[in-house]
């Protein structure tokens, strides 16, 4: 319990890191939103627009640093994370939140569903060493080299087109409405196929990989003859004896993906302009949209945080050498 | 003498196949009998272990059986061929007829699994019909065989000590009863008060249940303490078979007592340590005739160029042992 309180410490402290930081850098960068908000209506904006602009960015009341950076922490408190420029008057959180569960949904289902393949083909391979399965590893070894995005566009190129199955770009048919609807569904689970697939034929080889490998190291283990010595069966000493201890590592590694789900695959999303997370970030970017950036990151922190709390906790259960007594 | 429980004929066992397999284990003839402690001396990569391994069918690739067989007498009912043994049939024979307690006392527990579960999964496999509350009956009861507390129960391999860990191991041998005990040097990664503890605990519970036990060790001095036969190995071969008595105070093969004094006795006069010269040979390079000929003190003309037979040796005591040696032609070839 202590050591949990300890970690606890570690995340609360490296989360105000991350938040400060956060505050800092776009402070730093030259430009003013203003200027690039002007610059976006291609100077049609009168000079009492612009000046009621600074004012609604509070940049006209010339505050010093700190007492920026306490408003802006209480405004996190509050979930105000300011106003996009971009999608301007749309509030940072709106934005988020709707981008947000496209990803979500995208990545964390094809994170889940390649974690859970991988590591399952994976012990497969690795207790059946020296079978067909190991023709599987210079496959593996291959896509798991490639990067997503290449493969992304690669799928675009052979796969997408106009009279295709698969559309290029988007999450949905640009004639629809989002609904929970017979035609929304279905429209949008059409165009995550492409994408999805992408990440899974990537990601997934590394989970093989990393468990088979796993399962290679643990299978020379003392444990594992004693088991076999046992006369138990070769599922049990397969699965609750090597498999069990070579999933260790792999766990971690799952949970850290799991953070990385909120920012990861920003390039896939590119290339298939999905309207994830991502794709909001790259535009965020264009338009130098600050307190967009700002919110994207914090999620993005918060999301790296927690599933490194999860890892921990996966491995408080998984393995009793990490609980200490008391 | 007592009745055979487990006889092994001609054993063979190759590491890797075809030209360059290595012969790791040679025409072993081995016989352990009811409630005897067998004791099987040799230096590292003598191939006491793959013996071991070969005759439990534990051996991990590339390791192969070329020939012999393993009968083996239960209880009850008809001999048979373990080597022969479907996959089923094995898997039944493991540890229900044969247990065996490896060498690393460290590692040979799951360490995810708690002590409990590690003790009744095999009753769960061998076992089915068990109750739960049975089973946990029967594991707390071996505990207590060992000496260990049944609140132990629900530790983790990593919070009981080395001599903790091998005398839970010691107690999931005998959970189903077997009758044979393999113990590959059991104690080599303990202290030596611990050594002698397990020890002498093995051989009370040995006499209490009446198991047999093969006994592998590099040890000589601890065998000739705990068993009652010994058999000496050198080059995957056999080159001493007598009870223990008889190789402690009058062995044969100049390798045996080049053994024997390579360890301080436990009792007797202080005598010095000479060792054996040379080293173990390269397996895949077998000398011709006698594998040990190159290092023996007395090696002479035949040795180089014939292999000597296990057998009866020219003694007056000869009968009840063996010697593969040209200072002690057999009379009478054993097996």
């Amino acid at each position: 319990m202590k050591y949990f309180l300890q970690r606890i410490g570690f995340y609360v402290f490296t989360a105000w890191a991350a938040i400060t930081l956060n505050f800092f850098i776009p402070r730093m960068v030259p430009g003013d939103p203003v200027q690039s908000l002007i610059a976006k209506y291609k100077g049609q904006l009168s000079t009492d627009a612009m000046q009621s602009l600074y004012i609604l960015f509070g940049l006209d009341q010339h505050k010093s640093m700190w007492a920026e950076y306490v408003d802006y922490w209480k405004q996190i408190f509050h979930g105000d994370l300011g106003l996009s420029f971009t999608f301007f008057p749309a509030p940072v959180s709106q934005v988020i939140s709707q981008a947000l569960p496209w990803t979500l949904l995208l990545v964390g289902i094809t994170t889940i569903i390649s974690f859970l393949l991988g590591t399952s083909l994976g012990v497969v391979a690795g207790w059946r060493r020296g079978s067909w399965t190991d023709g599987l590893l210079p496959v593996t070894t291959f896509f798991s080299s490639v990067p997503y995005f290449w493969l992304g566009i690669i799928a675009i190129y052979l796969l997408a087109g106009p009279d295709s199955f698969f559309p290029s770009s988007g999450g949905f048919d640009s004639g629809l409405v989002p609904a929970w609807d017979q035609y929304f569904i279905p429209s949008a689970i059409q165009h995550s196929l492409l994408p999805a697939l992408t990440i899974l034929i990537s990601s997934v080889s590394g989970w093989i990989l990393s468990m088979r490998n796993m399962m290679v190291t643990v299978a020379s283990e003392d444990y594992i003859t004693v088991a076999h010595a046992k006369g138990l069966s070769e599922r049990r000493v397969a699965l609750s004896y090597a498999a069990r201890n070579a999933l260790l590592p792999n766990v971690s590694g799952f949970a850290l993906s799991l953070g990385f789900i909120v920012g990861g695959t920003l390039l896939v999303e590119i290339v298939f302009s999905y309207p994830g997370l991502g794709f909001t970030l790259l535009q965020a970017l264009g338009a130098r949209d600050y307190p967009l950036m700002q919110g994207i990151f914090l999620i993005i922190t918060i999301a790296v945080l927690v599933a490194n709390l999860l890892a921990d906790i996966a491995y408080l259960l998984l393995d009793p050498r990490t609980r200490k007594d008391g | 003498m007592a009745e055979p429980v487990l006889e092994i004929r001609n054993l063979n066992v190759d590491y890797g196949l075809g030209d360059r397999a290595v012969h790791a284990v040679r025409d072993v003839n081995l016989t352990l009998h009811r409630g005897e402690v067998l004791g099987l001396a040799g230096e590292s990569g003598s191939g006491k272990s793959t013996l071991a391994y070969g005759l439990t069918r534990l051996l991990a690739p590339p390791g192969v059986i070329t020939g012999g067989q393993v009968i083996y007498h239960p209880a009850q009912g008809s001999s048979y061929d373990v080597l022969a043994l479907s996959d089923n049939g094995l898997r039944e024979w493991r540890w229900a007829e044969t247990a065996i307690v490896f060498q690393g006392a460290m590692n040979s527990l799951n360490p995810v699994h708690k002590i409990s579960t590690q003790l009744m999964d095999v009753l769960k496999a061998h076992e089915p019909n068990m109750s739960a509350h049975s089973r946990a009956a029967r594991a707390r009861e071996m505990l207590k065989l060992v000496g260990i507390s049944a609140d132990r129960m629900d530790a983790y391999p990593h919070q009981l000590s080395g001599g903790m860990r091998q005398r839970v191991m010691i107690g999931m041998a005998l959970i189903l009863q077997p009758q044979v005990v393999i113990m590959d040097e059991p104690t080599t990664a303990l202290d030596v008060v611990m050594q002698r503890q397990i020890l002498g605990q093995l051989i009370e519970l040995r006499e209490r249940l009446g198991f047999s036990v093969i006994f592998i060790t590099h040890d000589l001095s601890l065998l000739v303490e705990f068993s009652n036969r010994i058999a000496i190995m050198y080059g995957g071969r056999i080159v001493e078979e007598a009870p223990a008595n008889t190789i402690y105070r009058d062995a044969l093969h100049p390798y045996s007592k080049g053994l024997l004094s390579s360890f301080p006795a436990l009792r007797g006069p202080r005598r010095e340590l000479t060792g054996i010269p040379g080293s173990p040979p390269d397996l895949a390079g077998m000398p011709a005739g006698c594998s040990f000929h190159p290092r023996c003190p007395k090696a002479f003309e035949p040795c180089g160029s014939a292999i000597p037979v296990l057998g009866r040796p020219d003694t007056p005591d000869g009968a009840g042992r063996s010697v593969a040696c040209w200072l002690h032609p057999a009379e009478q070839p054993v097996g």
